[in-house]
């Protein structure tokens, strides 16, 4: 599938109605997870035939796109019932078989009941910028642990030598695969501009 | 829910040693279509808890003939491997729950998503 396909069929699938702001709900925009799916996919070969997670999946951009790329399943995991419940709705409206939903909360799970069993891990965390703290590196961690191969994860630019250190300390090898402008629309009330770019790293994380 | 995600699933509510595996109790499954991918299912199988599997295909009435041991040589055998697609990927539980074997706590399952969260207390 060519990537400007890809974006295009990302574009209609249903973002959050009422975004909760405790979790930073921002959906994943059509063509950043566009992009992301296929490099993952087509540089790395990480998507088609494999068994892939997703977590904090939202509505589910991410793991629909991968599984529309041929992943052999690709599992959302979400705390959230609103999110799963349009993430559901939309694997039903593009009648995607290969998927799969848990609800659950990452930063309580149990990872190594889950370690290594999946090929790969990718996500769009929580930044950790709602009174949630350190959410990124708890979804990391779990990522890590869940993850075979490989973790692709978009993480803020500006916490990337955090991340480098965690990253040896934890034995695990980093890849800065790009620099992304993350443009978020305004989406919360509070938000006074009209859309804000963030500086977001595109990393893949593999084993040494 | 799909099985292979079924399998990966344990009950972490503390002071539970053994959550594992989940008992399924289903009030509505339902059997899809999903493209058969043989190295796929290939390589699922060695990350399976086979037992579990068997379990879970028995409590919902989708065994068939199943084999209680792993067959060798299966990365050849497309028969078996279909089989196991079939349980692995196309049957899904819609509504139920599922029961820690341990402590009775149930988790439910709705419009196919089970819902692993703990209360306050259990973690």
């Amino acid at each position: 599938m060519k990537l400007k396909k890809l974006e295009s069929v990302l574009q209609q699938v249903d973002g959050f109605e009422k975004p909760k702001l405790l979790l930073e709900q921002y959906p994943t925009s059509p063509h950043i997870a566009a992009c992301m799916l296929y490099t993952i996919h087509n540089t790395f070969g990480d998507i088609e035939g494999k068994l892939v997670a997703d977590l904090g999946c939202g509505c589910g951009v991410l793991s629909i796109g991968a599984a529309m790329l041929d992943a052999g399943l690709c599992v959302g995991f979400d705390i959230d019932d609103d999110a799963l419940d349009i993430f559901r709705r939309n694997a039903e409206e593009f009648e995607i078989p290969n998927i799969d939903l848990v609800q659950c909360d990452l930063c309580a799970l149990e990872a190594e009941a889950y370690a290594k069993k999946f090929d790969t891990v990718i996500m769009n965390p929580p930044f950790g910028t709602k009174h949630n703290q350190g959410m990124d590196m708890k979804f990391l961690k779990a990522a890590l642990t869940m993850a075979k191969t490989a973790v692709y994860s978009l993480h803020k630019t500006s916490t990337r030598e955090h991340i480098q250190k965690k990253a040896n300390d934890w034995g695990v090898k980093i890849e800065v695969i790009a620099e992304l402008r993350y443009d978020l629309p305004a989406s919360y009330k509070f938000h006074k501009k009209k859309s804000v770019d963030i500086q977001v790293d595109f990393l893949r994380f593999s084993q040494v | 829910m799909k099985l292979l995600t079924h399998n990966m699933l344990t009950s972490h509510v503390k002071g539970v040693t053994k959550g594992y595996p989940l008992l399924i109790k289903a009030t509505e499954v339902k059997v899809s279509d999903v493209d058969f991918n043989p190295q796929f299912v290939s390589r699922m199988i060695p990350k399976l808890e086979w037992s579990a599997l068997v379990q879970a295909a028995d409590e919902l009435g989708h065994r068939q003939d199943l084999p209680a041991e792993l067959i060798p040589d299966y990365e050849k055998d497309d028969d078996f491997l279909k089989k196991v697609h079939r349980l692995l990927l196309e049957v899904e539980v819609i509504e139920g729950c599922l029961q820690c074997p341990e402590s009775g706590r149930q988790f439910p399952i709705s419009r196919g998503i089970p819902n692993m969260l703990l209360n306050e207390d259990e973690v």
